[in-house]
C-alpha cells in the first residue's frame, strides 16, 4: 500500500518533531526523509487534531522543514531469530558489528505484561559465584534487580561477571548511554568468556541519540521475552537505568509535560515498572531475569526510589565491595532454606554480628569502646569485609558456607554467636582444619 | 434513549480527547472507543469541557489510535457485578477474571471481554420471600451457600421504593443469570431480578445504621494486637521506603487476620507479590475454618505493569466488594498495596490534563479523596441488628521514605492508626520494622491501657539509655541502668519481633499473646542480681535464646510448659544470688 508523506513540518525540537497530517496513528513507526534522500526513524507520541507529535530516533539536529515524514503503518518492531546470538545492534535496532541484516520475523516491542496466572513463584537460585549475593543475598531465576552504584564503581565488570558465570542460555545485554569503552570491556569480557555465541548486545552510546537509548530496554526485552517464551532461560542486563531515566526526563520536558520530583515525569514509576515488570518465571516455559545497574549518589533520588519499589532487591556496591547492608534480595526466601541446612542459620547470625559491629564503630568515634569482646566483633567486622565483600572473588556456595565458619570461629566463642547447638555441633571448624581461610590460620 | 456518541480528536499517552457528537453525556460514565481492528478499549469520562469536548482515561494501551476514532457512551458508571461467586477468585482492576483471560490469551492483551462472575455455575438458591410480600432495596430474597458462607442475595440497592413480589422460584439450583424473582412496583411495572447485580465502584454503599469502631481486631502480630492494634470497621496505614517490609506485613495480615473475608488490592505493584499470594493461598489452610485460606480471599491485582489508569479503579473496585460483603453481615478486611501508585496515576492523568498542580505535582484534590476512601471503612449495624464491618489498611509508599510528603499526610489524617516502617529497624533485621516508639493507634488493644503503657515506658527508657551507651561506652553507665537497657532489648526481641516465615512464631493468637505478655513482664519486674556487665549481656543472652525456642514451640506442645519454667528458673537463679550469698 502507498503510504503517503507529508511535507508541513511545524516545529522541530532536540527530540521531537510536530507535523500537519491525517490518519497517523498513536504510536505509529515513521520515517523522516531528508532532502538527500538520507532516512531516520520517528515515532508518534501523541496526537491532537491534525497536529502530529513525532519522537525523532536520531535527534532533531540537522532536520529542516524541507524533510517529509512517511508513516510506515505499523508499530515499532524489533526482528527475532537465533541468528541474532552473537551479533551487536544500535537503539534502533540495526546491525552496528558490519555483519549482514537479517531477514527475520518482526515482533513487537513494549507489548503487554503477561497475565499473573502465567508466572510461577521463582524458586530456583542462580549461583552467581560471589559470596555476598549467593550467601546473603542469593539472586533467583526470573528476579529483577539492579546494582546500586555511584558512578565509577565497577558495576559493568560485576554485571558481566555474573552474567558469564551463571548457566543462563541467552544474554542480552542493553547499554544505555555506555561510554565507548564501556561497550568495548563488554564485547571484550563477553568473548574472553567464551560466551559470545549465547549473547545479543544493544549498545547505546554517548554519540547516539536519546531516543535511541530510550528504545535499547525495550527492544532488549521484546527479544529476551521471545527466547524466554521458547523455554530458554534469559538474563537481561540493562546500564545504566539512571542515564535512561535522565532520557525520559528530557523527553518529557521537551512535550511540556508537568515534572513531578525534580523535573522526572510523573509516570516515572510506571515506566520503569513496565520494563522491570518484563521479568517473569513463565509456566510451561522459559525464564527472564532482569540484572540493571542504577548510578546513584543518594538512595532517595527519583531514580534508584522508584526503582526501589519496584524491583525485587538491590545489590549495593560502595568504595568496590558489595554492602551488607543496603543490598537486599526479596526473593533469597524462596531458595536458601533449600541450598543447605546451615545456610539460613549462618546467613542471619553473620548479619546478626555485623551490625553489632557497626553499633561500636560508631561508639568507637567517642573512645567508648575497649571491652574484649567489641574490639573482638570489630576484628569480626575487618575479616568479613577483606573475605567476603570483594564482589571478584570466585566461591562456591558451600565453599562461601564453610568460610563464614571459619570467620566465625576466628573471632567468637561457640555460645556467642547465637547458633543453634545442633548446627556449631556438626559445622564449627577447629582452626587447624580451616580449608578456605589459610591466611588467618598459617 | 439513545447513547451518546462522539470521536477521538486527541490521544495522549492514556488521556483521550473526544468530540461529543450525539446525545449528552455524563460526568464518570464508561465509554467506549472502538479502534480500526473493531477492539473495544474500555475508558471513563473524567471531565467535560466546553465546546463538546469530553476527556476520557482509558484503561488499556492507546497504541493504534487515530484522530476521528469512533466513541461510543454506555450513560452508565463504572460498576462492579456484585452476587456470588467472587470469593476465591483474581481479577484485574476492571473485575476482569484473570483465570478465564488466560485462557484466550497468556498475554494480557487490551480489548478482551469476559464475565466478571461465572455465568454457568448453579448454585443452591433457598428462598426467603414469597409471592406477595413486599420488598425493597437489600431485602433478602433468598440465600445460596458460597464456601463457607451464606450468601444472601438482595433486591438491588438502588431500588428504594416498594415492591410486591409477583413470583419467586423455588429452592433449587440455577446460574446467576437466571430469574429468580419477578417484583412490581406501585404502578404495576415489573422487573426481572437475578442473583447479581451492578453497583458504581466509586459510590459509597449507604450504611443502614453505623456505629464506630471499639473492638480489636487480632492480626496474629504481637506488636500490632499489643502495641498498635487494628479494629473491626478502623483503618490503618503503614507506610515506609522500600525493603522495610511493607509486603511481608500485609501478607502476614492477610493470612492471619480474624477476619471473615479479606480482599487485597494489589495496586500498581510488582505482579510477583500478587501471584505468591494467589498460588500459596489455595494451598494453605485457615486453621479457624479448616478451609483454604483463598477461600476467604479475594485478589484485585492491577500490577504495575498493567495499564495506569485501571490503579483508581482498582482500588474502588476492591472497596465495592468490600461494602458488599459487609452487608452480608461479615467482618471485611481491606488490604490496599499501595495507595501511593493510585495517587500517582492519580498525578499522571491530572499531570496531562494540564491541570494546576499542588505540591510534589500531586492534584490538589488528593487528599480529599483520600480520606473519603478510607471513610468508606466502617462498622456497620445490619437490618436484622447483626454487626458487621469492613477495616481499611492501606501501604503508603512515600517518594524517599520520607513521610512529609503529601499522600502520606493525606492518609496520616484519615486513618486510625499509623504503623509508621523504618529503614533503620529493617535493616538491623528487626521485623516487623515498625518503629515502636513513633508509631500509634486509638483502637483498644489486646491487653489493657495501662499494660501499653507499661510497654511504652520500658521501651522509652531503653532508647534513652541506648543513647548514653553509645556516648560513653559499657563502662560509662551503672549497672541499673545496663539491666533496664537489656530487659528493654529483650523485649523487643522476644516479644515485638516475630519470625513472620515461621510456622509457629508467624503468628501469635490472643491467648498466647496473653501468656507471652505476662512472662515478658515477670522478667522485666523481677529483680536482678548481677555484678558484672559481661556478665549481665550473658545472662540476657540465655534468656533471649531460652525465651526464643519458647516462641518456636507450639501452644499444645508438652515442651511448652517445660521451656517456660526453664525461663523462669533462669530469672529466679538470679534474683536470688544475694540471699545465698
Amino acid at each position: 500500500m502507498l503510504r503517503k508523506t507529508y511535507e508541513n513540518i511545524d516545529s522541530i525540537g532536540r527530540a521531537i518533531l510536530t507535523i500537519e497530517a491525517k490518519d497517523a496513528h498513536n504510536k505509529e513507526l515513521a520515517e523522516v526523509i531528508y532532502p538527500n534522500g538520507q532516512k531516520a526513524f520517528a515515532q508518534v507520541i501523541a496526537l491532537n487534531g491534525s497536529k502530529v507529535t513525532l519522537q525523532l530516533f536520531g535527534g532533531g539536529f540537522g532536520v529542516s522543514t524541507d524533510c517529509k515524514i512517511r508513516f510506515l503503518g505499523h508499530p515499532v518492531q524489533v526482528g527475532f531469530s537465533d541468528q541474532m546470538l552473537g551479533r551487536v545492534y544500535s537503539g534502533n535496532g540495526q546491525p552496528i558489528d558490519g555483519g549482514p541484516q537479517l531477514v527475520s520475523d518482526m515482533i513487537r516491542v513494549a507489548g503487554p505484561s503477561i497475565n499473573p496466572v502465567k508466572r510461577l513463584i521463582p524458586k530456583n537460585m542462580i549461583r552467581t559465584g560471589v559470596p555476598m549475593i549467593d550467601v546473603f543475598n542469593t539472586l533467583v531465576r526470573s528476579q529483577k534487580i539492579p546494582i546500586f552504584a555511584r558512578a565509577g564503581e565497577p558495576y559493568n565488570r560485576l554485571l558481566a561477571n555474573i552474567a558469564t558465570q551463571t548457566d543462563a542460555d541467552v544474554i542480552i545485554i542493553g547499554g544505555v548511554g555506555l561510554k565507548y569503552d564501556e561497550y568495548h570491556y563488554f564485547k571484550e569480557r563477553i568473548e574472553d568468556a567464551g560466551s559470545k555465541s549465547k549473547t545479543i548486545m544493544f549498545v547505546h552510546t554517548h554519540r547516539d541519540s536519546i531516543v535511541e537509548g530510550l528504545m535499547v530496554p525495550d527492544l532488549a526485552l521484546a527479544v529476551g521475552e521471545q527466547f524466554a517464551l521458547q523455554g530458554k532461560n534469559v538474563f537481561v542486563l540493562l546500564s545504566d537505568m539512571t542515564q535512561w531515566s535522565d532520557y525520559l526526563r528530557q523527553v518529557a520536558n521537551a512535550q511540556d509535560q508537568i515534572p513531578a520530583n525534580q523535573g522526572y515525569p510523573g509516570d516515572l514509576y510506571s515506566q520503569l515498572a513496565s520494563r522491570y515488570e518484563k521479568a517473569a518465571d513463565i509456566e510451561g516455559s522459559g525464564s527472564l531475569t532482569i540484572l540493571g545497574v542504577t548510578t546513584m549518589d543518594d538512595v532517595t533520588h527519583p531514580v534508584p526510589d522508584n526503582t526501589g519499589y519496584i524491583t525485587e532487591g538491590q545489590f549495593f556496591m560502595k568504595d568496590g565491595y558489595l554492602e551488607l547492608f543496603g543490598s537486599l534480595s526479596r526473593l533469597k526466601q524462596q531458595v536458601n532454606n533449600k541450598t543447605r541446612d546451615d545456610h539460613r542459620s549462618i546467613m542471619n547470625a553473620m548479619a546478626r554480628l555485623l551490625s553489632e559491629a557497626e553499633e561500636r564503630v560508631k561508639a568507637q568515634k567517642f573512645g567508648s569502646v575497649k571491652d574484649d569482646y567489641s574490639l573482638r566483633l570489630l576484628d569480626y567486622r575487618k575479616t568479613f569485609q577483606k573475605e567476603l565483600m570483594d564482589p571478584f572473588r570466585y566461591l562456591e556456595l558451600e565453599d562461601a558456607l564453610d568460610l563464614c565458619w571459619e570467620i566465625l570461629a576466628t573471632h567468637f566463642k561457640k555460645e556467642e554467636v547465637g547458633l543453634s547447638s545442633d548446627l556449631v555441633e556438626s559445622y564449627w571448624p577447629n582452626k587447624e582444619d580451616f580449608k578456605i581461610l589459610k591466611i588467618q590460620n598459617a | 434513549m439513545e447513547k451518546a456518541k462522539g470521536k477521538v480528536i486527541s490521544v495522549n499517552e492514556s488521556l483521550v480527547g473526544v468530540e461529543n457528537t450525539k446525545g449528552a453525556v455524563m460526568n464518570g460514565e464508561v465509554a467506549y472507543i472502538v479502534l480500526e481492528d473493531g477492539k473495544r478499549l474500555k475508558a471513563e469520562v473524567i471531565d467535560v469541557k466546553p465546546g463538546k469536548r469530553v476527556f476520557l482515561q482509558v484503561f488499556e494501551d492507546t497504541s493504534w489510535m487515530k484522530i476521528g476514532d469512533e466513541v461510543e457512551f454506555t450513560g452508565l458508571p463504572l460498576s462492579v457485578r456484585l452476587g456470588p461467586g467472587i470469593l476465591g477468585t483474581v481479577t484485574d482492576g476492571l473485575q476482569n477474571p484473570l483465570y478465564e483471560l488466560v485462557k484466550k490469551e497468556w498475554f494480557l492483551e487490551r480489548g478482551m471481554v469476559v464475565a466478571p462472575l461465572d455465568e454457568s455455575k448453579k448454585w443452591h438458591f433457598t428462598p426467603k420471600v414469597k409471592t406477595g410480600d413486599t420488598v425493597s432495596g437489600a431485602s433478602v430474597l433468598g440465600t445460596v451457600p458460597e464456601k463457607m458462607f451464606e450468601h444472601k442475595i438482595f433486591v438491588p440497592f438502588s431500588l428504594t421504593e416498594d415492591y410486591i413480589v409477583e413470583s419467586i422460584v423455588s429452592e433449587g439450583d440455577y446460574t446467576i443469570t437466571d430469574t429468580i424473582a419477578v417484583i412490581k412496583d406501585g404502578k404495576g411495572q415489573t422487573k426481572s431480578l437475578n442473583m447479581t447485580f451492578d453497583w458504581p465502584v466509586k459510590q459509597p454503599m449507604p450504611f443502614h445504621k453505623r456505629s464506630v469502631p471499639k473492638e480489636t481486631l487480632p492480626t496474629g502480630m504481637r506488636i500490632l494486637d499489643a502495641l498498635f492494634p487494628i479494629a473491626y470497621g478502623g483503618t490503618a496505614c503503614s507506610p515506609g521506603p522500600f525493603g522495610a517490609g511493607k509486603t511481608v506485613l500485609q501478607h502476614s495480615i492477610a493470612k492471619h487476620s480474624r477476619a471473615d473475608v479479606v480482599i487485597i488490592a494489589a495496586c500498581g505493584e510488582r505482579a510477583g507479590e500478587a501471584v505468591e499470594v494467589f498460588k500459596d493461598f489455595p494451598e494453605l489452610i485457615d486453621p479457624r475454618t479448616g478451609k483454604s485460606l483463598m477461600d476467604r480471599t479475594y485478589i484485585v491485582g492491577n500490577t504495575s505493569s498493567m495499564p495506569v489508569a485501571a490503579r483508581e479503579a482498582s482500588v474502588y473496585l476492591a472497596t465495592a466488594v468490600g461494602e458488599y460483603y459487609r452487608k452480608q453481615g461479615l467482618d471485611v478486611l481491606i488490604l490496599a498495596d499501595s495507595t501511593s501508585r493510585w495517587a500517582q496515576a492519580l498525578r499522571e492523568t491530572s499531570g496531562r490534563k494540564e491541570e494546576i498542580p499542588g505540591p510534589e505535582a500531586f492534584p490538589m484534590y488528593i487528599s480529599t479523596l483520600i480520606s473519603a476512601f478510607y471513610d468508606r471503612a466502617g462498622v456497620e449495624i445490619l437490618p436484622n441488628g447483626q454487626k458487621s464491618s469492613l477495616s481499611i489498611i492501606g501501604t503508603v509508599s512515600p517518594a524517599g521514605g520520607n513521610f512529609d510528603e503529601p499522600v502520606t499526610q493525606a492518609t496520616l489524617l484519615s486513618t486510625g492508626a499509623f504503623l509508621g516502617l523504618s529503614r533503620e529497624l529493617s535493616d538491623a533485621r528487626k521485623y516487623p520494622a515498625i518503629d515502636r516508639l513513633d508509631s500509634n493507634s486509638k483502637y483498644p488493644s489486646l491487653i489493657s491501657e495501662e499494660e501499653v503503657k507499661y510497654l511504652k515506658d520500658v521501651l522509652k527508657e531503653g532508647k534513652s539509655i541506648a543513647s548514653n551507651l553509645l556516648l560513653m561506652g559499657e563502662r560509662g553507665i551503672t549497672n541499673e541502668a545496663y539491666i533496664a537497657y537489656q530487659k528493654s532489648e529483650l523485649l523487643d526481641a522476644v516479644f515485638l519481633q516475630q519470625n513472620s516465615f515461621h510456622d509457629v512464631d508467624g503468628v501469635t493468637n490472643p491467648e498466647r499473646l496473653r501468656i507471652m505478655f505476662d512472662l515478658i513482664k515477670y522478667i522485666i519486674d523481677a529483680p536482678l542480681h548481677i555484678e558484672t556487665k559481661d556478665d549481665i549481656r550473658s545472662h540476657f543472652n540465655f534468656l533471649r535464646q531460652a525465651f526464643l525456642d519458647w516462641n518456636y514451640l507450639k501452644l499444645d506442645d508438652p515442651k511448652f510448659e517445660k521451656q517456660k519454667t526453664k525461663i523462669i528458673n533462669l530469672v529466679k537463679q538470679k534474683a536470688n544470688v544475694k540471699e545465698n550469698v
